[in-house]
């Protein structure tokens, strides 16, 4: 609702003033003509990882969350860090080339899914991307993420799949340790989430190469054989609705 | 990729082959199709190619992206080829000129055969190693060569006894515009994958190590296996182990390991 009348609201209160005589029910005129809803269904494919509350993200073809092989941003660092996504939908929000921002309401089980709707205007529809990014919590820096999908081409009530590659973010070294990893795969560690210092193998965003685990020699880690995965580690539902 | 070499779906349907120029009608109504026929794209594509004849020249730049956290691949052929040319097929032994590709790092072989078969090619545009994290690009130009409308691209990855990244004979885009395509990384099934330090020649075991690995791979492992698989596959993955002095293994299992894709190849059609 906030996005759709910071877009607009000038043209439309123009419009309905001259049409209605200044009716006090202008917002929901407006939102009952133009307001297009999609429904996210998110599908957690992992034997053992749960998801941080996903970030969701509709936009143009302009924006995107992270560039494949660039550093990620501090916003999707935390996310990725400690499974917060409120600075990245934050920041979303007041970027150009973004139409509407959601969060999950809880973490996503292995196993387990969750729907999210989003809205935008009619108008919108027709240059629309979906972008998606959820923390690997039993990991030290993994999403699961989509990147500018394009999602134009849905009419009303049609729906589409796509399956999320995860990644490594980059941003903090692979030690699985239970002095690093936020999730319960941690218990009993100091489970740090966000460390603003950067010290994996390299300062950009790469295809996630997957855990090691010390079932399978890395004596540090807290992990075992369990906590591994392949991609794709969420299977994604985007549903049109009107 | 839209198909890997199974004709099944790819992993990821963002790999679907996207126009970012997608503004008219017509295009939307392509992209429409692709949707339509995500679960059967295999048939969607022999058909519309059936019914329109292939645009007959392309003018592309082909980037590939090395999307991995620690390996390196050898110097990159970028092959555009008739129909009827496949540098490999999955569950078929590979060529002597894919396995000199895959066992040394060596395209020369590979490049004179593709050569004498009309293929266009633009190789090594990394000029050697492309790193972890690096990019490269070619151009290629099938004006005077208007059967090669596949595209190929085969790389060595380092380090790994004979594993390769392969995008295979995918179609050539026509119109103009960016498209994605994702690689999988393939064993060539030629070398027991014992993960061991070795010369790289053809006949030697062991993979070769160039400047850039020796330092972050271990040395003194019993090897991993000496099973050679004897035909095309893809990648199991490295195994790898945490001890730079001895253990199983010469690879780092935190660092040198991967799961699929291994490289992001953007099409660009002028």
């Amino acid at each position: 609702m906030k996005i759709l009348l910071k877009l607009s609201l000038p043209t439309i209160l123009a419009s309905l003033l001259v049409a209605c005589g200044g009716s006090s029910n202008l917002a929901t005129s407006f939102t009952q003509q133009t307001a297009v809803s999609y429904r996210v269904t998110l599908t957690n494919t992992t034997a053992a990882q749960p998801f941080s509350p996903a970030a969701i993200v509709l936009h143009d073809g302009s924006w995107s969350t992270f560039n494949l092989g660039d550093p990620a941003s501090t916003e999707l660092e935390m996310l990725a860090e400690s499974g917060d996504n409120s600075a990245l939908l934050a920041a979303a929000e007041n970027m150009a080339g973004v139409f509407n921002a959601a969060s999950g309401t809880g973490d996503i089980g292995p196993g387990e899914s969750e729907s999210i709707e989003v809205e935008v205007t009619e108008s919108q529809t027709a240059i629309l991307s979906l972008s998606l990014v959820s923390m690997l919590v039993n990991t030290n820096d993994a999403i699961a993420a989509l990147n500018r999908i394009d999602i134009s081409a849905l009419n009303p009530n049609e729906s589409m799949r796509v399956n999320a590659l995860s990644y490594d973010t980059g941003t903090e070294a692979n030690t699985e340790t239970a002095a690093t990893m936020p999730g319960p795969a941690a218990a009993g560690g100091a489970q740090e989430g966000f460390n603003a210092a950067r010290d994996d193998v390299r300062d950009s965003v790469f295809v996630h190469a997957g855990v090691v685990t010390a079932t399978d020699g890395l004596t540090t880690s807290a992990l075992s054989s369990i906590h591994r995965w392949d991609h794709p580690a969420i299977q994604i539902r985007v549903e049109r609705l009107n | 990729m839209l198909i890997n070499h199974l004709g099944r779906p790819a992993t990821q349907l963002s790999d679907t082959t996207t126009n970012s120029s997608s503004t008219t009608s017509t295009e939307k109504n392509n992209i429409l199709k692709r949707f339509i026929a995500k679960s059967n794209k295999y048939l969607i594509a022999s058909t519309l190619s059936a019914l329109a004849p292939m645009a007959s020249a392309v003018d592309f730049d082909i980037t590939i992206d090395n999307i991995t956290r620690g390996l390196y691949f050898t110097p990159i052929a970028v092959v555009a080829h008739a129909a009827n040319v496949n540098l490999f097929v999955s569950g078929v032994s590979a060529s002597t000129e894919l396995q000199t590709m895959a066992k040394t790092g060596e395209i020369e072989d590979l490049a004179r055969v593709l050569t004498s078969s009309g293929a266009t090619m633009d190789n090594n545009p990394a000029a050697g190693l492309l790193a972890p994290g690096a990019a490269a690009t070619s151009t290629l130009d099938t004006i005077n060569a208007t059967a090669n409308t596949k595209l190929s691209i085969v790389a060595m990855v380092l380090p790994s006894n004979d594993g390769f990244v392969g995008l295979n004979a995918v179609d050539i885009p026509t119109e103009p515009g960016t498209y994605t395509f994702y690689a999988n990384a393939y064993d060539a099934g030629t070398e027991a994958n014992d993960e061991l330090r070795g010369g790289g020649g053809l006949n030697t075991p062991g993979f070769p190590v160039p400047g850039p690995l020796n330092p972050v791979l271990g040395t003194g492992g019993a090897g991993v296996t000496n099973t050679i698989e004897g035909f095309v596959h893809i990648h199991r993955g490295n195994l790898g182990d945490t001890n730079t002095a001895g253990g199983i293994s010469d690879i780092n299992s935190a660092v040198q390991r991967w799961l699929n894709p291994v490289a992001r190849i953007t099409v660009t059609v002028r």
